[in-house]
């Protein structure tokens, strides 16, 4: 067995919490979430903080949940920017006003990404699961454009907004941001649950495409587009590789090589409690087992593409063939290809509208 | 949108920032959810910037440092500092 060199992380997501006063039916947390009680505390988040700036972390993002509803957050930011590294609060937005603007600002905060659900108010109440929201984050954006500080919209993608597009990037440029992240659903957890509402029609991701080549054209505005990988013949490199760039620390401290990782069963977590991030990341079971390209099976093992995918996602391999080390069924050379097309011809034939919401 | 000129006053607009990746061993300017990769020269131009100096003042220092013409290190700053003004990373 080779082993070959594994580099450092490059950005840390930092789940302070998975408590959020939103439901979205695509929330990327898992189906069971941490209570508080489990969360780690000001000083265990600071110690990883340690252990990530000096193994090689450039950038955190703290998240959640809504990390806003952490009191210590603006300490967390100003500690971890005190040790060089950048600081993204990825965010809700309900929760900022004047006086937590000021703190997030004197912080030293990089970085605000900024959620919407919709342009459309109603929906994205529906969306949401929390009344009269969208008045929230247009106040949120307008402060942080205040402050000044560099901002990214984000949007997730589904069939019921697809098609107000031009209109959220037209919301991007009036505030301000110069980034906005347009991100189909991906369908791990809550949105597997809620897939038949969800997943857009094919002439759907056509418009998109679409859309979002025409705002391009414009310049003045980054646009990262998430494409929605049931639609695309090759499988995404899921995290730019398993165990290569990014790790994920979830409330209670497991350290996750991605958010939907603990889905897979029969896999041990290590715990920041217990081991440093350091020894974790170079050497934890969970780690070293989907990392590089040792572990694959055909037809990626001996596939032309095998370095640029990675094999694609564990996680969705796991959810749709209900085993991790397959081939994403993504994948075209995939046997098990059909799985996705039957579940992409049950949401064009569905009519559900309804959701389960996430609480 | 002002272009640069041996008087203007360059600084890093809120966001991005020149880091020295000193486990990587690499100079990077870190920017919203990404990191780019400053090459030597960059690097050096880029480490004078501090809303303090003007671009006179910094082509004297680089002056000092490397072995070139100042008219070469001259063109070098204006053509570095005016693509990244023009990209937002720094500003005037």
């Amino acid at each position: 067995m080779t082993t070959p060199i594994t580099p450092p992380p490059m950005s840390l997501l930092a789940e302070l919490t998975h408590r959020c006063p939103l439901a979205c039916p695509y929330c990327s947390n898992p189906v069971e979430l941490e209570r508080k009680d489990q969360e780690l505390t000001t000083q265990e988040w600071k110690r990883v903080f340690d252990q990530a700036a000096e193994m090689g972390v450039l950038q955190v993002h703290f998240s959640g949940g809504e990390p806003m509803a952490r009191p210590d957050l603006m300490e967390l930011i100003a500690y971890a920017r005190q040790l060089n590294l950048y600081t993204n609060l990825i965010t809700s937005g309900v929760m900022i006003n004047d006086k937590t603007m000021k703190a997030l600002d004197v912080s030293g905060l990089d970085h605000i990404q900024l959620s919407f659900q919709d342009v459309d108010v109603d929906e994205a109440d529906r969306l949401s699961g929390y009344k009269n929201v969208q008045p929230r984050k247009l106040k949120a954006a307008h402060l942080i454009k205040n402050a000044e500080i560099p901002l990214t919209l984000n949007f997730v993608l589904q069939k019921n907004n697809i098609d107000r597009m031009p209109e959220m990037f037209a919301l991007a440029r009036h505030l301000g941001a110069q980034r906005i992240e347009m991100a189909h659903t991906q369908y791990y957890g809550w949105a597997l649950k809620n897939r038949l509402a969800l997943l857009p029609t094919p002439q759907q991701l056509e418009r998109a495409n679409a859309y979002v080549a025409t705002e391009s054209d414009k310049g003045g505005l980054t646009i990262d587009y998430v494409t929605p990988d049931y639609y695309a013949d090759r499988p995404k490199p899921c995290m730019g590789g398993w165990g290569q760039r990014f790790v994920n620390i979830a409330p209670s401290g497991r350290v996750l090589p991605c958010h939907a990782a603990e889905t897979i069963p029969d896999m041990t977590f290590d715990t920041v409690r217990e081991r440093s991030l350091h020894d974790i990341w170079f050497h934890g079971e969970s780690f070293n087992r989907f990392r590089g390209t040792d572990w694959m099976p055909e037809p990626c093992a001996s596939c032309d593409h095998k370095k640029t995918d990675w094999g694609g996602c564990r996680c969705q391999a796991l959810a749709l063939t209900g085993r991790a080390e397959t081939t994403d069924p993504i994948c075209s050379l995939s046997s098990l290809r059909h799985l996705v097309d039957t579940a992409i011809n049950e949401a064009h034939a569905s009519t559900q509208y309804d959701f389960q919401y996430r609480r | 949108m002002s272009s640069v000129t041996l008087s203007s006053v360059p600084r890093f607009t809120r966001g991005y920032r020149l880091q020295h990746d000193t486990v990587r061993q690499q100079w990077i300017i870190q920017a919203p959810e990404r990191a780019l990769i400053a090459d030597p020269i960059a690097a050096a131009i880029l480490r004078h910037v501090d809303n303090t100096r003007s671009v006179d003042v910094i082509v004297d220092e680089l002056c000092q440092s490397f072995d070139a013409s100042r008219e070469t290190i001259t063109h070098d700053v204006l053509t570095l500092l005016s693509e990244l003004v023009e990209k937002g990373i720094l500003r005037l």
